[in-house]
């Protein structure tokens, strides 16, 4: 993973009820800290010189009761405690919540050993639970994959295959066909949550954009619409594409679940055969609506052999009361 | 053209998987291969034919390979039948 700095962590774009709200109030030089850990600590025993395991490399968090110990000592002229917190240099940030503000002699102290001093107006509890929900994001394993990612029927699905084996073509169509494009070539994927893949483009500014062999880059926002492009999408279902091999044999029945590990999380897997004649995006749109069947616990291939299974077995129960003299005798009586 | 009975010994019957298997091993080869029972003659390269045919426990059905390698293939598939198809 890049560095992630303060700096990153005010830049962060974040909308709406994720939004961070915040903004720098001093110690700018110290932008350039990195965050290391996805973790905040309340520095209240720190500020009363107790420093035993106090976590440095956190984000420390000041809310009203840090703020208003903060005061009482200003009116106490003590600022050892402060001097010795904010001249660690392993400390990212100080961060005020509920618009409070530092003392004077706060902030001159962090001005001066360059320790960014951060300001949101939300509440600290509600503005912790944020922060973490935005860490373990920043902070969660990722991998990029080559492939395509593309919504179809609400279901995310990652088409991987070697290069030229037709993927960038067959989301086109999938796009053509009303579906939505989320990346093409390089697919950032993050597990967030412990087990939800989500799939971004690797560049929010160059996203959207596909290479087509024979036409080039194109523009799927300006050629398709906004209604045709999603900025991430949860991954739910690898398709992968390769050439026809006809020594191989492929998945005939599809009734053992198949899947595949991406960043420790199982997702469900597809091998799909391609061959001139085969219109793969039309496959692909029905294993898409196959996995939401699936979702909705109905297995078209188990319950076909299910059928299949009952059928057999009243077929055989017929023949054999036909075929064998049965011992009640009815035979008998008809024949007279 | 080669031809042998065959009885189906697994209890199941011919259902989802042990079609596959039939068809996995009859496109293995180039010949032309059907079943036959009392009713009708069904390409044994076509899934969804094999398990229409409905071929239950201790019912018997026909092979026939017609093409250059129709013995083997008549051997392989009769294994499979022999075999139960893996099952019990």
């Amino acid at each position: 993973m890049q560095r992630f700095t303060v700096l990153d962590l005010l830049n962060l774009d974040l909308k709406e009820h994720n939004a961070l709200d915040l903004r720098c109030l001093g110690g700018r030089p110290g932008l350039s800290r990195e965050i290391r850990v996805p973790d905040l600590n309340r520095p209240g025993l720190a500020l009363t010189g107790f420093f035993e395991n106090f976590g440095p490399e956190r984000i420390q968090i000041f809310g009203r009761g840090e703020t208003a110990y903060l005061e009482k000592l200003a009116e106490a002229g003590e600022v050892d405690n402060i001097q010795r917190l904010l001249s660690r240099e392993d400390v990212p940030c100080v961060l005020f919540t509920h618009t409070l503000e530092p003392t004077k002699d706060f902030f001159e102290l962090a001005e001066r050993y360059g320790c960014p001093i951060l300001q949101t107006d939300l509440a600290s509890s509600e503005f912790q639970s944020r922060l973490m929900r935005a860490l373990s994001n920043v902070f969660a394993a990722q991998e990029t994959k080559h492939g395509v990612l593309v919504e179809v029927f609400g279901i995310g699905v990652l088409i991987l295959g070697d290069s030229g084996v037709g993927k960038s073509e067959a989301a086109l169509e999938l796009v053509e066909r009303g579906h939505r494009l989320v990346a093409d070539d390089a697919v950032e994927i993050r597990c967030v949550a412990g087990n939800i893949l989500l799939g971004y483009g690797t560049n929010a500014s160059l996203g959207h954009h596909m290479e087509i062999r024979g036409l080039g880059i194109i523009n799927i926002t300006h050629l398709f619409g906004v209604g045709a492009i999603r900025d991430k999408k949860q991954v739910q279902l690898i398709v992968e594409l390769e050439v026809w091999d006809s020594d191989k044999s492929y998945d005939r029945i599809g009734a053992e679940e198949r899947t595949r590990d991406l960043l420790g999380v199982k997702v469900a897997y597809l091998q799909v055969p391609v061959k001139p004649g085969r219109n793969i995006p039309v496959i692909i749109e029905t294993a898409a609506m196959n996995e939401r069947l699936k979702k909705m616990g109905y297995y078209s291939a188990r319950e076909f052999n299910q059928s299949v299974l009952k059928w057999l077995e009243t077929e055989s129960a017929r023949s054999r009361h036909f075929h064998e003299r049965d011992p009640i005798g009815f035979d008998d009586l008809s024949t007279g | 053209m080669t031809e042998r009975d065959v009885v189906i010994k697994n209890r199941a019957g011919i259902h989802a998987r042990p079609a596959a298997l039939i068809v996995q091993t009859a496109s293995r080869f180039k010949s032309k291969v059907a079943f036959r029972n009392e009713h009708e003659e069904i390409n044994a390269k076509s899934i969804m034919g094999i398990i229409t045919l409905g071929a239950g426990y201790n019912s018997s059905l026909t092979i026939k390979a017609d093409g250059e390698d129709e013995a083997e293939a008549v051997h392989a598939l009769s294994q499979l039948f022999e075999n139960r198809f893996e099952e019990e």
